[in-house]
């Protein structure tokens, strides 16, 4: 067992050592003893700042043997068309560096049917292993039979750590199947290491991205992570050096209760993810019919407008072209925030854009602190006049 | 039919911070509320009901002032409340958390229908309500944009994906996560209030559920450990543009040029 053990004859200041859980966790109990209460989030701030009263006691039996687990196994995920989710690719190219760290192969999985396509796709993007689960049944995202896929594989072949796009269906397949092996699993990290104990080193928001916590799975295998889409870099095509292994599914790990009554493409629309360069909207726009101008700077900078939450609250603009936790994470070449304040939930959002500006007529608005290029002014008089210099630059060639 | 409807407390705001020099978090003493995000699954619940009568059932796991989100479920119409608290559930990750609100279920279930928010506003991860059904061996769907047919032993539904949206067709037992939007939320009824004051709340604490033993539960069961926290990096290389709005204007013009943004 594991817990916070709290030695009373070292606290000088009670209240201090109260307050300093900040989930309200420390308190006393009916004899006036400090404890740990069921407020515990397990921050361990505690443990750091108490100068010794507080001590993490760990007693708890050695977990499994690291050794027999090996590889680094990425989920790829099939759109309803057939095509591969570009996410799957990006972590094939983080995967490979985590893998070289501890000299593990890096290994696909592939879930779906008529997979030729996306199997040869993976090898092309360094897969040293691809192990494919090609069926009919699974033409269509079906929580049972994917999760019996992937359980299937890591039962066959027993990966460290699976890495799983942060999309709907893997937001959904990943923690299934890490509940199924009684495993660790990191949701959204934004950065990923490995370490020579070939423990995953997880780092994620919490708290709408206000604060950033490091995770591990120290006793558990497989180490179960999933990240988003555009958080890592797309990685190079190379020439296709791995192994396709087949894998298949008995009948009843094929079946599903859930029916697939119809599978409905949405009006094609240029996602804001897509974009090279975003315009933003932010509450410093006043009026909706103000949209406009910044849809006219868009569309000079060859991109998209996008916006605050409340902005898409306000019913300005459509939900899909909104940035941040709530929304959607974004990752252009340049981004031009206008009025925008910059709430961390926003900024989680954006903030590995390669290029970031900020025009706000406040200072002190914590979106500077995140931008590369600063403009302290009046969107109403930057955003016509930077308007207007553009379009004289672009006749002028 | 009986819907189980899952809730948080969560912080009244996620504008915590570090303190960069001691390393503490600053509370802003701002008071807990429900997870937003589970007024939509109340709502989806409640006007089931009102479709077919279903009972409501709100669980909520946390220390015990998380009774405020339960009596507020009941000011919306939930007919009965369940709250897991022991010292030994602290700590809990996902895999944790799922386990102690299954146990729940197991004890005050079954249920034919368990809806979950899209995921909580404190610790953002969305898997608790997969995680949850996974424990308890019945089929799953996040996402959920709309019901669309209620049937005696079924439900239709539609799940939002990017680029598109799939309907669905799953038997009872089942669980499902709901997306912001799938109904407006209505407000709490003061006349509710007034109503449920007196209601009784299950309590559960460790000794209730079917699993007593605490390594299975909190920070002993937990998978993952938080090895530290640490505020969020912000860039400190940046360029301010001078003069009046018109200058900067231009200064930026001629600095987007130059970075090949005009091409």
């Amino acid at each position: 067992m594991s817990y916070i053990k709290v030695h009373q004859d070292k606290i000088a200041d009670r209240e201090a050592a109260k307050a300093l859980c900040p989930f309200g966790a420390i308190a006393e109990n009916a004899e006036g003893v400090l404890e740990i209460g069921a407020g515990c989030r397990m921050c361990r701030l505690c443990i750091r700042k108490g100068g010794g009263a507080f001590e993490f006691v760990d007693d708890s039996a050695p977990g499994v043997d690291k050794s027999k687990w090996r590889g680094v196994a990425v989920v790829t995920e099939l759109l309803p068309d057939g095509d591969l989710h570009p996410v799957g690719l990006e972590l094939l190219g983080k995967a490979r560096e985590l893998a070289a760290k501890i000299d593990h192969p890096v290994m696909a999985v592939v879930i779906g049917s008529g997979t030729d396509a996306v199997v040869d796709k993976v090898l092309a993007y360094g897969a040293d292993e691809v192990h494919v689960y090609d069926d009919p049944a699974l033409a269509h995202f079906r929580i049972e039979p994917y999760a019996n896929a992937l359980s299937d594989f890591i039962e066959a072949v027993h990966p460290s750590s699976v890495l799983v796009g942060g999309t709907v269906n893997g937001r959904s397949l990943a923690p299934r199947v890490a509940a199924r092996f009684r495993t660790g699993l990191t949701a959204d990290c934004t950065v990923l290491d490995m370490s020579p104990t070939t423990d995953l080193d997880q780092i994620r928001p919490a708290y709408g991205g206000n604060i950033m916590a490091h995770i591990n799975t120290p006793r558990h295998r497989p180490q179960f992570a999933t990240v988003r889409y555009k958080i890592f870099a797309m990685p190079k095509k190379g020439a296709p050096h791995g192994k396709v292994v087949r894998h298949a599914l008995s009948a009843d790990r094929l079946a599903s209760l859930v029916e697939v009554l119809e599978a409905r493409r949405k009006p094609v629309e240029k996602g804001i993810e897509e974009a090279e360069a975003l315009v933003v909207c932010g509450r410093g726009v006043k009026k909706p019919e103000d949209v406009e101008m910044l849809r006219e700077l868009a569309a000079l900078l060859g991109g998209e407008v996008a916006s605050t939450r409340a902005v898409v609250e306000a019913g300005w603009m459509d939900a899909k072209r909104q940035i941040g936790l709530s929304g959607r994470t974004v990752k252009p070449k340049l981004i031009v925030t206008c009025g925008v304040s910059g709430a961390i939930q926003f900024v989680a959002g954006m903030n590995n854009s390669e290029t970031i500006v900020a025009i706000n007529t406040d200072p002190k608005a914590s979106i500077f602190k995140v931008a590369h290029v600063g403009v302290v002014g009046d969107l109403y008089t930057v955003v016509p006049e930077l308007i207007a210099r553009i379009k004289a630059k672009k006749e002028a060639k | 039919m009986k819907i189980l409807v899952c809730i948080k407390q969560v912080p009244g705001t996620t504008q915590v911070e570090i303190d960069e020099t001691t390393g503490t978090l600053k509370r802003d003493g701002v008071p807990a509320k429900m997870n937003p995000f589970d007024l939509y699954a109340l709502e989806t619940a409640l006007r089931i009901k009102k479709e077919t009568g279903a009972e409501v059932t709100a669980l909520t796991m946390g220390p015990p002032q998380c009774e405020k989100v339960v009596r507020e479920a009941f000011m919306m119409g939930v007919d009965r409340g369940v709250i897991l608290s022991d010292r030994a559930f602290g700590g809990a990750d996902v895999l944790m958390t799922s386990f102690t609100l299954a146990e729940g279920v197991r004890k005050t279930g079954p249920y034919d229908l368990i809806i979950c928010g899209k995921q909580t506003t404190d610790g953002d991860t969305a898997q608790v309500g997969a995680e949850m059904a996974e424990w308890l061996g019945i089929p799953h769907v996040v996402n959920v944009k709309s019901i669309d047919r209620l049937e005696a032993d079924a439900i239709s539904l539609t799940v939002d994906l990017p680029d598109y949206e799939m309907a669905e067709r799953i038997p009872y037992p089942c669980l499902m996560t709901v997306e912001k939007g799938i109904f407006e939320p209505r407000l709490p009824s003061y006349r509710l209030k007034c109503a449920t004051a007196d209601r009784e709340i299950t309590w559960l604490a460790l000794g209730d559920l079917g699993d007593k033993d605490p390594k299975h539960y909190g920070l002993n069961g937990s998978p993952t450990q938080v090895k530290r926290i640490f505020p969020p990096e912000s860039h400190v290389e940046h360029v301010m543009l001078e003069g009046d709005d018109r200058e900067k204007a231009a200064k930026l013009a001629d600095l987007l040029e130059e970075r090949k943004f005009l091409q």
